[in-house]
């Protein structure tokens, strides 16, 4: 049970505050209702590239880092397609520190010309890093594009084109800042070795009388329910054939969730997980597979991905999943089965509680969905899910005009 | 427009600070049992989630293996199969319990880490056991094995980065070594099982081990552990040495991809242990040359530069003899520049005295950083790990808080002089 309270201030931010002794150190998180998905279609990756710039000085502080490297704290942050985190540790001596800077920088930031330049290239190298210089990097891409018409989901976090972040303004940085780094689209938790009272004053202090700012209100275009299989082949330089599919599934919010989010463990995650035992042990057809999704605010993905062993054929490893696919929608799974990937779902909240970071930045994100106690209930929800569930859910998702499937040869 | 805040609030001074160099820094002493057989157990019962995690550490690194390979498939395996049992029914036994039962393969040791919810560690231990005295490593898993894993060598060797790690470290130390040896596809090839089965008899069944638990703890661990483990064998191992053979080059460019966009850089000497007297200098030195995202890599040749998503430089962590490195990805056009900024910085350190103000910062750094990894019982059992197994106590701790809230500026001068020579460093591009 994850004890915290929670606050307003009269601007709108609202604060959460989850007390640890067992702790020397505090934890400061900021997180922005704004992600990669509340971007213009011609100007990706800004969200991302943003967040960059937040470590570029703000209107009194000429750089972030080094007043709290100072005071023996560590931050960092990081942007999905829904929303943008904030996150310091440091010793709860100097929580006030953590207060000050970020408390400046939501107040306005110092819009450099300087900091724009070399963040666009930092992202820009990123960039290659990750999507471009790595074999199958941009199957992601690919499969966004092929599996969302119109959901701004289309693209990554990275943005679709170097070009975009290339081409970033100081205006536009200007724009986006005012718009959505306001009190009012933001939440505060503030946790480990400090008091209520103290994170009260501090917030007042520092936050109190940041202008509020107006609220955003999200009008994303709804991604039409999808009625014909789509497919979509690609050759590039990589060693081995890939196969990539994936299905449409519900928001974050929807109590299918959590049946959703089972099913994803009992196709794959562990040496005893059906994928990886039928397709990887058995039949020897892939190297590597895995069942996941991306935990999505707004209507997501559920995704297969493998490479296939050398000399096997596309469509031969393709049967083979839907085969697995087959069966899970036909048969009930056992009690057993179902037992196991609770347990695993009890002991991964477990250990990820261990960490005052992650607990913080959990409630930031839960208040943001709506309300940080929903923290304490997920467990709940998981255990109350039935083999039934299962069943229908696995129906529901794995239709065959639900599907997007992506082919990624290899030249070689 | 930018609205000022109230007055009142003076938002250009920085709030007062406790300076990190004045924290009480302890590590949390362990408790230490030995088992019947002798073997060590080192204990934090720390935290608040009921969670636990085991890792036995076997004498059966790479150190110790014939054929290049063998250490880290014995490992690996030993997960696939034993008498009663095949890997599916292993994996299902530890995923039924939500537990993690991971293997990893080092220089000198192999482990196996068990984590679990504390009130399954019962029915989770004997099946360790039975692997640590019983695996099989039937022929159709190894074939599975050396297939998987031949086949993500070809994904990996598309990787810059991972090229250039392996070519460092081959320079460093030289191919036969341990620390410089790496996988190849003829190596996977001419795995044999009976190769498996002797390094498993040699090292895990008649091997050396010590345990580390950390975590929540049962109230009977000691003799749960007792039960499980304290008949196997615990004999000492017989080690031999490797001499390091340092490539003659220093300078190597590879292209590995000629339509890369980005280059994977690598600049490096060879330094001593952690038993040296400069190590925990060359610690601060390190923090403050390309050691933090503050460091003086990172203002220039990502901040000021923007020729990279980051840069950074540490020391090796290994036993015997390691290496002081920088390792980045930059654009490739700009992967000589960066290079000369490297050096260049190494010049600046060797030349002028680091002022107080960012000798501070990178005290302060330092310490509130030690202070966050030790924030829970497994770091907390992690950082004793690496003194245990470096062959240090508790002295090292304390003594590394010490040099850094101590050193002078005119001692971090003297070393730069003395090892940041680049006539010294090995320096590798691969495109």
């Amino acid at each position: 049970m994850i004890q915290f309270e929670r606050f307003k201030l009269p601007n709108g931010l609202r604060v959460l505050v989850h007390r640890d002794t067992s702790t020397p150190m505090a934890v400061l998180n900021v997180m922005y209702d704004v992600g990669a998905r509340d971007e213009d279609p011609g100007k990706t990756g800004f969200a991302h590239l943003f967040e960059h710039l937040m470590f570029g000085g703000s209107v009194h502080i000429e750089n972030y880092d080094e007043p709290l490297q100072m005071a023996g704290g560590e931050n960092n942050a990081y942007t999905t397609n829904d929303l943008t985190n904030y996150y310091i540790q440091l010793p709860a001596e100097n929580i006030e520190t953590a207060f000050w800077l970020e408390s400046d920088r939501m107040l306005s930031l110092g819009f450099s010309e300087k900091s724009l330049d070399v963040q666009r290239k930092v992202v820009c190298e990123e960039f290659k890093e990750h999507y471009i210089n790595k074999p199958y990097g941009d199957a992601w891409h690919k499969m966004r594009e092929l599996a969302y018409e119109v959901h701004p989901y289309r693209w990554m976090t990275i943005g679709k084109e170097l070009s975009h972040v290339e081409k970033a303004k100081l205006e536009d940085v200007k724009d986006f800042f005012f718009k959505f780094y306001r009190p009012v689209n933001a939440i505060l938790v503030v946790a480990g070795n400090v008091t209520v009272e103290q994170v009260k004053q501090l917030s007042e202090k520092w936050f109190g009388d940041i202008p509020s700012g107006e609220k955003y209100n999200r009008h994303l275009p709804e991604e039409p329910l999808q009625k014909k299989a789509k497919r979509q082949e690609i050759k590039a330089d990589v060693p081995l054939d890939a196969l990539y599919k994936s299905w449409h599934i519900s928001s974050r919010l929807d109590k299918k969730y959590y049946a959703m989010d089972l099913i994803t463990d009992i196709l794959s995650g562990g040496g005893s997980s059906r994928l990886f035992h039928s397709l990887v042990k058995e039949k020897k057809l892939f190297s590597n597979i895995e069942c996941y999704h991306f935990g999505s605010i707004d209507n997501g993905l559920l995704a297969i991905e493998g490479k296939l062993v050398k000399g096997i054929k596309m469509e031969e490893a393709e049967k083979a999943v839907d085969e697995e696919l087959e069966k899970i929608k036909k048969d009930p799974v056992a009690e057993a089965e179902l037992e196991k990937v609770k347990n695993k779902t009890e002991s991964t909240i477990a250990f990820e509680d261990m960490s005052v970071m992650t607990r913080a930045n959990s409630l930031a994100f839960y208040e943001l969905l709506g309300d940080a106690g929903m923290m304490n209930t997920e467990l709940e929800k998981y255990t109350a899910v039935t083999t039934q569930d299962i069943l229908d859910e696995s129906k529901n998702i794995f239709r065959e005009e639900n599907s997007n499937t992506l082919y990624y040869y290899s030249n070689n | 427009m930018i609205k000022e805040a109230k007055k009142g609030i003076d938002r250009t001074n920085a709030p007062k600070i406790v300076d990190a160099i004045d924290l009480d820094l302890r590590l949390k002493p362990y408790q230490k049992y030995i088992l019947r057989n002798g073997v060590e157990v080192y204990a934090i019962d720390a935290g608040a989630e009921e969670v636990m995690m085991v890792e036995w550490v076997y004498y059966a690194g790479d150190w110790y293996e014939e054929k290049n390979l063998v250490a880290a498939a014995t490992n690996f395996m030993l997960k696939n199969g034993t008498t009663t049992k095949t890997a599916f029914q292993i994996n299902e036994h530890f995923e039924y319990y939500g537990a993690y039962l991971n293997r990893a393969s080092y220089n000198e040791t192999s482990t196996i880490t068990l984590h679990t919810l504390t009130k399954y560690i019962g029915q989770l231990l004997p099946v360790v056991r039975e692997m640590i005295t019983d695996s099989v490593f039937p022929e159709e898993e190894l074939t599975i094995y050396k297939k998987i894993m031949q086949q993500r060598l070809s994904v990996n060797l598309m990787k810059c980065d991972f090229v250039a790690h392996r070519f460092i470290d081959a320079y460093l130390y030289g191919e036969q070594h341990p620390y410089g040896r790496f996988s190849r596809f003829e190596d996977y090839e001419a795995l044999t099982r009976e190769q498996l089965v002797a390094f498993y008899n040699k090292y895990y069944r008649q091997g050396k081990f010590i345990l580390f638990v950390a975590g929540k703890l049962p109230k009977n661990l000691e003799e749960l552990l007792n039960q499980n483990f304290g008949d196997l064998s615990n004999k000492k191992i017989e080690t031999v040495d490797f001499l390091t053979k340092p490539a003659d080059e220093k300078k190597q460019r590879i292209i590995n991809d000629p339509n890369g966009v980005q280059g994977a850089i690598r600049i490096a000497r060879s330094f001593p242990n952690r038993h040296h007297p400069d190590f925990l200098k060359a610690q601060v030195l390190n923090s403050l040359f390309g050691g933090f995202f503050g460091s003086r890599l990172m203002a220039n040749i990502r901040e000021d530069k923007g020729y990279t998503y980051g840069i950074h430089s540490y020391i090796q962590n290994h036993i015997r003899e390691t290496a002081w490195m920088v390792s980045t990805e930059a654009g490739r056009d700009v992967c000589e520049a960066a290079i000369k900024e490297v050096y260049h910085e190494m010049e600046v350190l060797r030349n002028e005295l680091v002022d107080d103000e960012e000798l501070l910062l990178v005290r302060n750094y330092m310490m509130g950083s030690i202070l966050g990894d030790l924030d829970g019982p497994f770091q907390v059992i992690a950082r004793w790990k690496n003194i245990i197994l470096n062959g240090l106590d508790e002295k090292y701790f304390y003594d590394s808080i010490n040099t850094i809230r101590t050193i002078t500026a005119e001692d971090i001068k003297q070393l730069a002089e003395k090892y940041f020579q680049p006539e010294e460093f090995y320096e590798l591009v691969v495109v």
